[in-house]
């Protein structure tokens, strides 16, 4: 008889829960201004130790961020947004996102991001560890993407 | 007495010096709505920035090995004032306000014998406190050449007073600015950057809920902080810049619509004063003529 009421319980909670992990609330903020805020799929960012992904009801996480790209999933659309480095407060399905710069493709113009790509692909060169160079190529994958939203745009 | 022609030039001059205040009050209430927006954009940077700060800190709260970004030297002798003003004047009491409460704050710390260090940002300032601390002034740091002020100026400070605190060249750091409350109000405001400070939850509420998040740290806690704390004061010097950004326009408005209406008094008892003159002379001159026409 104890245990009846545990038992009903427990899977309303569950699925309460499921609910609730669907969807994570993503913030980037430069020190300028608020650059995205809204409910997502999930997030990958470039933290310290190599990308990674979060999704709804991870646990507390602080990470250091590199350079690199931010992709936000928010249902069948992608986005992507560079980032010069910064922090990734995950916490109370939340995740802050605090770069020094932080900006889509919109906030390059042609120039800069073919620089980019090429300061990318010497990094690439002077990778040694596998960690390196998968970054490096993330980085050079970015650029790339945002090279073809720029071109598509102009 | 001032004659007809003299105070006709008076009123003439004090009509243009009431168009340009008035133009320069149209000019800077435009330049502070940009501000203004600035500043609050440049808000959530800020306030996230504390509350991530409030979490690592927590768990260093009354240990030796912090940081000394955050725990301090452990020393208290050398103190270093950074006084940010505006570069140009015009603005009311502002930069002066910013200036007297920074020069409070100095002598009253040389009387405790201590050592004091003085940055000024801004040119108003150092002319202020040029007078009084020729000596302790050590760096003036003008942002005249910059049209918008942009995280990267706010870097450049910041990097300027890490690298002093790296060398040990003072313990505590303050920085003087003036905190936007609205436009007819702006508080001059000491802010304590190293080591910093953290304001504290408003609720007992949420400081347990901070309490209650174990946090994952990737790589660490210590490296984390540390990369951590040198951006949350060049954080605290850029929202300051803008706040003093929105206060100075603000103040400037103020000012300048005093002044407008000022001289828009002048010019209605110079007036006034020229009418009484003129019908003196109308009246002298009718009394001339009716004298002179008893006296045929």
């Amino acid at each position: 008889m104890m245990l009846l009421p545990k038992r009903k319980n427990l899977p309303v909670k569950l699925l309460k829960e499921l609910d609730m992990s669907d969807a994570i609330h993503v913030e980037i903020i430069s020190p300028e201004e608020l650059v995205f805020s809204a409910e997502v799929k999930s997030v990958s960012v470039p933290g310290i130790e190599g990308y990674f992904t979060i999704m709804g009801d991870h646990a507390p996480l602080m990470s250091i961020l590199k350079p690199g790209f931010v992709d936000v999933n928010v249902g069948d659309e992608e986005s992507s947004y560079f980032v010069g480095g910064g922090f990734a407060d995950v916490s109370n399905n939340s995740v802050t996102i605090l770069a020094e710069k932080a900006s889509d493709a919109t906030g390059f113009d042609i120039a800069e991001i073919e620089q980019s790509i090429s300061e990318a692909e010497k990094l690439l060169e002077k990778a040694k560890t596998p960690l390196e160079k998968n970054d490096a190529q993330a980085l050079i994958d970015g650029w790339k993407n945002f090279a073809a939203i720029a071109k598509n745009k102009s | 007495m001032p004659s007809l022609k003299d105070l006709q030039n008076r009123i003439s001059s004090v009509k243009s010096t009431q168009k340009i205040t008035k133009a320069m009050q149209m000019v800077a209430s435009a330049k502070l709505r940009k501000a203004q927006e600035r500043a609050e954009k440049a808000r959530p940077y800020a306030e996230r920035m504390n509350q991530i700060l409030k979490t690592i800190s927590a768990s260093y709260q009354g240990r030796d090995d912090a940081p000394k970004l955050l725990g301090g030297t452990g020393n208290n002798q050398t103190h270093l004032l950074i006084v940010a003003t505006a570069d140009r004047g015009l603005c009311g009491g502002f930069n002066s306000a910013i200036a007297r409460l920074a020069r409070e704050h100095a002598n009253n710390l040389i009387s405790k014998g201590k050592t004091v260090k003085i940055i000024t940002i801004g040119k108003k300032g150092y002319d202020i406190l040029k007078r009084l601390f020729k000596n302790e002034i050590i760096e003036t740091i003008s942002l005249r050449e910059v049209k918008e002020i942009h995280y990267s100026n706010a870097v450049e400070i910041g990097d300027k007073i890490l690298a002093m605190f790296e060398k040990g060249e003072f313990d505590v750091a303050t920085l003087f600015y003036s905190k936007f409350k609205s436009i007819i109000s702006q508080v001059p405001t000491a802010h304590q950057l190293i080591p910093a400070t953290i304001e504290p939850d408003d609720t007992e509420e949420l400081r347990e809920e901070n309490r209650a998040l174990t946090y994952e740290y990737e790589p660490n806690e210590e490296d984390i902080l540390k990369e951590f704390l040198p951006r949350n004061l060049n954080v605290q010097i850029f929202s300051a810049l803008l706040e003093n950004g929105a206060g100075e326009m603000g103040a400037k408005m103020t000012a300048m619509d005093n002044a407008s209406r000022n001289a828009g008094e002048m010019i209605d008892r110079l007036t006034l004063s020229f009418n009484r003159q003129r019908q003196a002379q109308i009246t002298k001159e009718l009394i001339e003529i009716i004298s002179g026409a008893e006296a045929l």
